[in-house]
């Protein structure tokens, strides 16, 4: 299966000159409604997690209004979250590319972009960030579940108590630290990223260097139309 | 509730040690109830509703004298009836007054994140600040003896505040001053200790419960609400009384060394971007090679 399958080709025709369209309006709405999300949870989250942070709860309005909406807005970047699924689960498939580039991964850590392997329309670094937010989103609700109507719980089952703050705590964590990678990748290490996931486009030169498998792919769908 | 004239000793969610904290030393209050004299008349549970200003809510009849499963938000004291067979095949019916037990080290307040929203003053009385309270429950997991509720409407969690409003103007408090029978006493805590071990011995000499004793757990650092029971070796027996109370383990770990590893990962998450990015710098898409002429490093 072709990494870049789940883009229709009309997107491709919308490439005109040098630019080429990335992401749709529909993927770049859900992304920031679960960005943005993701990062009210994760401020009103850490001003429950330590005492030293529990100022963050004024960014929220106060700790008991950064309370009342925490898990709400943690539903809004669960389902946003599933939406991406929907959207993207064909593209986040692991491809033999992939493998190859994952195996080179400390070069493209280190800005030597030369010495990888051409990938398709996601490598497999943001791959493993998608999987890992969705699974982590999945589990963050469920345990939140818990955290939300602890009192709900009889005292007979309290290990399920227990379990959730711990399920909860270990799940965040580990998003906050794919999420801090994320946000420096997407924004300051690979430039162009954030103005495509604003307006949609790259560069063909970015779409060469970064994706050039499916720069080919779409290319390629353009010129067969013509 | 009143906290005018209470010295503070420990703060919930608070960053930094307790202002004040150590500079006065008062002594610890106990209330010690004596489950052997208790004949479930629930006078305690009218007086806490009147003195705190709440209503009577709805009973649950389920084939027993237990008017309601547990304690509610509005409902802080509250008598656990247990039929209960002895070896001998014999029947007692036990009844212990059920309500915030005031632990010295107390799990509520361990786990709880806002600051100032439970604290506990120099006379051990451990009380919930509703203004401060945020309402997350995290005292429900904390609270090794299932007493923090929470108010659906005002999003506040609540408790027995051992009348801290009266014992700090000098009164007992409510359930204590209401009690036909004595078998509630209120003062010191040594000298409650030093009443409920004379009656647990009076219980094991001259009543034939030979395993009579005194509850006040030291798993939780000892309590300021103290049982004398016929059988010590079986509180459970008591309406789900802990053998064993002890801050659970998870919020131990969560409030301790699960949190400092947590924030030395997120900061050296936060440090290791920074210094990727002084030492790798951005990625560039190589202009020369592929034409961006512009040299806006690939941004259309």
């Amino acid at each position: 299966m072709s990494a870049s399958q789940a883009i229709p080709v009309s997107h491709a025709q919308n490439k005109s000159g040098d630019r080429i369209l990335r992401y749709t309006f529909s993927e770049r709405i859900h992304h920031w409604i679960a960005g943005l999300s993701y990062l009210y949870c994760l401020v009103t989250g850490l001003a429950f997690w330590s005492p030293y942070l529990y100022w963050m709860a004024a960014l929220a309005g106060s700790g008991p209004t950064a309370r009342f909406w925490h898990p709400w807005v943690g539903l809004v970047f669960t389902i946003s979250t599933l939406w991406m699924y929907k959207l993207w689960r064909r593209d986040m498939a692991t491809t033999e590319a992939d493998i190859a580039w994952k195996k080179a991964m400390r070069h493209y850590i280190r800005n030597e972009d030369e010495k990888l392997p051409a990938v398709g329309r996601f490598n497999y670094g943001q791959k493993l960030f998608f999987w890992l937010m969705f699974y982590g989103a999945i589990v963050l609700v469920l345990s939140g579940i818990g955290l939300w109507f602890v009192e709900s719980i009889p005292w007979s089952l309290r290990w399920l108590r227990y379990l959730a703050v711990t399920v909860h705590v270990g799940t965040a964590l580990v998003t906050i630290g794919a999420f801090i990678i994320h946000v420096y990748m997407g924004t300051a290490m690979v430039r162009g990223s954030f103005a495509a996931m604003v307006r949609g486009y790259v560069s063909s030169a970015w779409a060469r260097t970064h994706h050039r498998l499916w720069y080919e792919q779409v290319t390629k769908a353009t010129s067969s139309e013509k | 509730m009143s906290q005018a004239s209470l010295e503070i000793v420990r703060i919930s969610g608070h960053p930094g040690p307790v202002p004040g904290a150590g500079v006065e030393r008062a002594e610890q209050v106990c209330k010690l109830i004596d489950t052997t004299t208790c004949i479930g008349c629930k006078a305690c549970e009218v007086a806490c509703l009147e003195w705190n200003g709440y209503t009577f809510t709805d009973t649950v009849f389920n084939n027993s004298y237990q008017t309601m499963p547990q304690t509610a938000w509005n409902y802080w004291n509250l008598i656990k009836f247990n039929e209960h067979e002895r070896e001998d095949g014999t029947l007692m019916l036990l009844m212990r007054k059920d309500q915030c037990m005031h632990c010295a080290d107390p799990g509520c307040l361990a786990a709880c994140p806002a600051d100032g929203a439970i604290v506990q003053y120099s006379n051990g009385i451990v009380d919930f600040q509703q203004q401060n309270c945020i309402g997350c429950g995290y005292c429900v997991s904390g609270c090794p003896f299932d007493i923090p509720k929470f108010n659906s409407e005002t999003k506040k969690m609540f408790k027995c505040t051992l009348c801290a409003d009266r014992v700090t103007e000098g009164l007992e408090p409510a359930c204590i001053k209401s009690c036909p029978t004595g078998c509630l006493h209120f003062g010191t805590k040594d000298d409650m200790k030093d009443l409920a071990e004379n009656r647990a011995l009076q219980l094991r000499e001259h009543f034939g419960f030979e395993k009579a004793g005194v509850y006040d757990p030291q798993g939780v650092g000892g309590t300021g609400v103290i049982y004398v029971l016929h059988d010590a070796t079986n509180p459970e027996a008591y309406g789900d009384l802990p053998k064993d109370p002890h801050i659970p383990l998870v919020v131990r770990l969560w409030k301790g060394p699960v949190k400092w590893l947590g924030n030395l990962a997120m900061a050296g998450g936060l440090l290791g971007v920074v210094m990727h990015y002084m030492r790798f710098g951005p990625k560039r898409v190589d202009s020369e090679k592929n034409g961006d002429k512009d040299g806006k490093g690939g941004r259309p």
